[in-house]
């Protein structure tokens, strides 16, 4: 079953992550090189790697999108938002609220305009607040219910916050 | 008092829908039982010792007597008939049936209540001063500055998962009886020389295991500023506060390791980014939120008639306060009747104080973080009336300020966190301090006892403070002096020493009694208060003469009944 949510409805997944880790695809081999990037594939890469290759990662054909740890600095990728189509940010446990402040800091002070995904601990009873601090899409949790998680954009259709702002 | 709007009202009644979905979902075994704790914390309930406890947000302490009623009618249908006011102006329910809570919030709804973000990682119900409004000595009304926060904090969707939770507390003018120095954010709202509203905010003070007095960042905030400014100071909060060690996450932590300065300067760099934001409060916006508060019409009043029975005096001196308009009072219900466990009122008195409430004081009441009721609007001709109606309930004990006006959390008998009792030993200092001369001539003292650091009873800013203790399975007692909460203008909040090694519950009542001993030995004049001795002759004294060798004789008590 699906597990991704994007804009308010069930979606399929396109984008692969990197694998093996940021130090695979910064360690310099025997031959002198880095490893190539798959060429077509939309990936999504650690922060360290971005930094490191963003000019190769971005001539691909494939789109570059990038994952954020809660403890990231998003300044860190303000220079780069023009050209990643994705930023995701992990959630290593739902309670662990850092993840919100990152994403009103990603669509406020860098105006980043692409898709803003939740990844990791994401859990139907969080997404409306995710959602209101500028995420659009969430890859849930493996054992929720994606359909049933729909129904929570739903649940308090008004603040007084969003009233106050 | 502020009326909801349709918005106010959808958000709580929704939230009613969302929360019982998610028992719904909990019960049926969908939801785990951590990601239902979080979920139900935030809306106030936890699992005690005995049955869930349901803590019942009344935002900075505003009550009608509908509400009142309300809370009466829920004590009485899903609980055992009674209810406990807690220091953050709340109201707790100890034995509601985790099934029925949906049914409780849906019953709060239809009165314009609810429990959201009463517990849980988040900013939590906002409290103030309890003679808010009506202070003679007030120079800014902060009820409307702590809608504007409620509104504000309510749902706040950036700050739902803090790294723990976070208290703010608004005082209006110098006497801070809203002891915000000791909260997360504390604010005084203030003039500056132009006449502009603004707050001196303070951050990381708190109680709890590492006590603290905030640190003031800064000295002036213009008020349309204020929700900008508080979401530099959280947002730093959140991103950097300690999320390794529950015991550090305080934002007190935070500010400690980065430094007052450090932090200050943190603060003003993200709030630049914010300021003049889409969270700007608006001249539009204050009014609109003005609009909705209901004002009472006062009337021009002459003098009061004064009755002359002796106890009513005494109530008046202790329980009537000072009121901005001439001919009105403001008055306490006082909780702490001796034998009764201090901020308890049973369903009965509930309905009879809303009664009070509606014919001697426009039907609104106020509860204050010491765990009383106050009438803040009663024409001083009905105060002797109004005494003997209290009186006949239980509820005219003259004590405020008074050593038996104990603040006390619900401890051992009912908290699952509590190391020891609170309530006995309560009773027990109340007991032994029971003869009302006895106790006007040891004048103002404020006791409060906490059965746990935690310091719900935020033992660490009583006069006296007690907290309870585990050693080895059983109950004691470590008693501090020389703590205040900063009430008297110019005296800042203060947080109390260790007296010395602690005690058993039995022994409590006799280590206050030699602590009063000494305070009547060495006070200079009446006028001079038992912190103000501590203060001027420091911990020693008292110390000695509490762990004296010799037994002690046992003072005034035995020494009073010799001499009659």
């Amino acid at each position: 079953m699906q597990k991704l949510l994007s804009h308010g409805r069930i979606a399929s997944e396109h984008w692969k992550r990197l694998e093996g880790g940021a130090a695979r695809w910064l360690a310099v081999g025997e031959d002198g090189f880095v490893p190539d990037f798959p060429y077509e594939a939309d990936l999504i890469v650690p922060v360290a790697v971005l930094k490191r290759r963003a000019d190769e990662l971005f001539s691909r054909q494939g789109s570059t999108g990038v994952l954020l740890e809660a403890e990231d600095d998003p300044r860190t990728i303000a220079a780069h938002l023009e050209r990643l189509s994705l930023v995701a940010i992990r959630f290593a446990k739902f309670s662990d609220g850092r993840g919100y402040s990152i994403a009103r800091l990603l669509r406020e002070r860098y105006r980043y305009g692409g898709e803003l995904r939740a990844v990791g601990d994401v859990l139907r009873d969080q997404l409306l607040f995710l959602k209101r601090c500028g995420f659009d899409s969430f890859e849930l949790r493996e054992d929720q219910d994606p359909a049933a998680a729909l129904v929570a954009f739903n649940e308090l259709a008004v603040t007084c916050h969003a009233r106050a702002a | 008092m502020y009326r909801y709007d349709e918005i106010d009202q959808r958000v709580v009644e929704e939230r009613v829908a969302q929360f019982r979905d998610q028992t719904r979902r909990f019960l049926a075994g969908t939801l785990s039982e951590e990601e239902f704790r979080a979920l139900r914390l935030r809306n106030g309930l936890y699992v005690q010792k005995h049955a869930p406890m349901l803590r019942i947000a009344i935002p900075y302490g505003m009550l009608s007597s509908r509400q009142l009623r309300k809370l009466a009618d829920v004590a009485r249908t899903y609980d055992r008939g009674y209810g406990h006011f807690s220091t953050r102006q709340n109201l707790q329910l100890n034995w509601p049936r985790l099934e029925d809570v949906p049914e409780i919030l849906a019953e709060l709804a239809t009165v314009q209540m609810h429990a959201i973000q009463t517990s849980g990682n988040c900013v939590r119900n906002i409290t103030t001063d309890h003679f808010a409004g009506i202070a003679p000595d007030e120079v800014v009304d902060p009820l409307l500055w702590c809608e504007i926060l409620r509104q504000w904090s309510t749902f706040h969707p950036e700050f739902t998962y803090l790294p723990r939770k976070f208290k703010i507390a608004v005082s209006g003018s110098a006497a801070d009886r809203a002891a915000t120095a000791v909260h997360d954010i504390g604010l005084m709202a203030l003039r500056n020389e132009s006449g502009e509203t603004g707050f001196r905010v303070s951050v990381g003070g708190g109680l709890g295991r590492a006590p603290m007095i905030g640190t003031v960042i800064r000295e002036f905030l213009p008020a349309r500023h204020l929700l900008t400014y508080l979401e530099a100071i959280l947002r730093i909060y959140n991103r950097f506060g300690r999320r390794d060690n529950l015991h550090k996450a305080r934002i007190k932590v935070l500010v400690k390791e980065r430094g007052g300065e450090a932090f200050r300067d943190e603060v003003e760099a993200e709030w630049a980014h914010l300021k003049d934001g889409p969270a700007t409060v608006t001249d539009d916006e204050v009014e609109r939120v003005r609009s909705r508060f209901t004002r009472p019409a006062y009337e021009k009043l002459a003098e009061e008639k004064m009755g002359t029975d002796p106890i009513f005096l005494a109530w008046r001196r202790r329980n009537v306060h000072p009121h901005r308009v001439p001919g009105y009072a403001a008055v306490t219900l006082s909780l702490k009747k001796t034998g009764v466990p201090p901020g308890d009122l049973t369903a009965a008195q509930m309905d009879a104080v809303a009664g009070l409430a509606e014919r001697y004081s426009f039907g609104e009441l106020r509860v204050t973080h010491e765990q009383n009721l106050v009438l803040a609007d009663v024409r001083r001709r009905d105060l002797h009336a109004l005494w003997s109606e209290a009186r006949g309930l239980g509820l005219a004990t003259p004590n405020v300020g008074l050593l038996t006006n104990i603040i006390a959390c619900p401890g051992g008998d009912f908290c699952s966190l509590a190391n020891a009792r609170s309530i006995p030993v309560a009773q027990a200092i109340q007991q032994r301090f029971d003869d009302l001369d006895h106790l006007f001539d040891i004048g103002e003292l404020d006791l409060n006892i906490s059965g746990c650091m935690n310091a719900c009873g935020h033992h660490h800013v009583g006069h006296i403070g007690i907290l309870g203790v585990d050693k080895n399975g059983e109950e004691w007692y470590q008693v501090e002096i020389g703590g205040s909460q900063g009430r008297v203008p110019g005296a800042a909040a203060a947080l109390g020493r260790v007296v010395g090694p602690s005690v058993s519950a039995e022994e409590v009542p006799d280590v206050i009694e030699r602590l009063i001993d000494v305070y009547l030995q060495k006070r200079d004049s009446e006028a001079e208060r038992f912190i103000d001795v501590v203060h001027r002759i420091g911990v020693t004294p008292f110390k000695d003469r509490v762990y004296a060798k010799t037994a002690q004789p046992r003072a005034h008590r035995e020494r009073a009944l010799e001499a009659a």
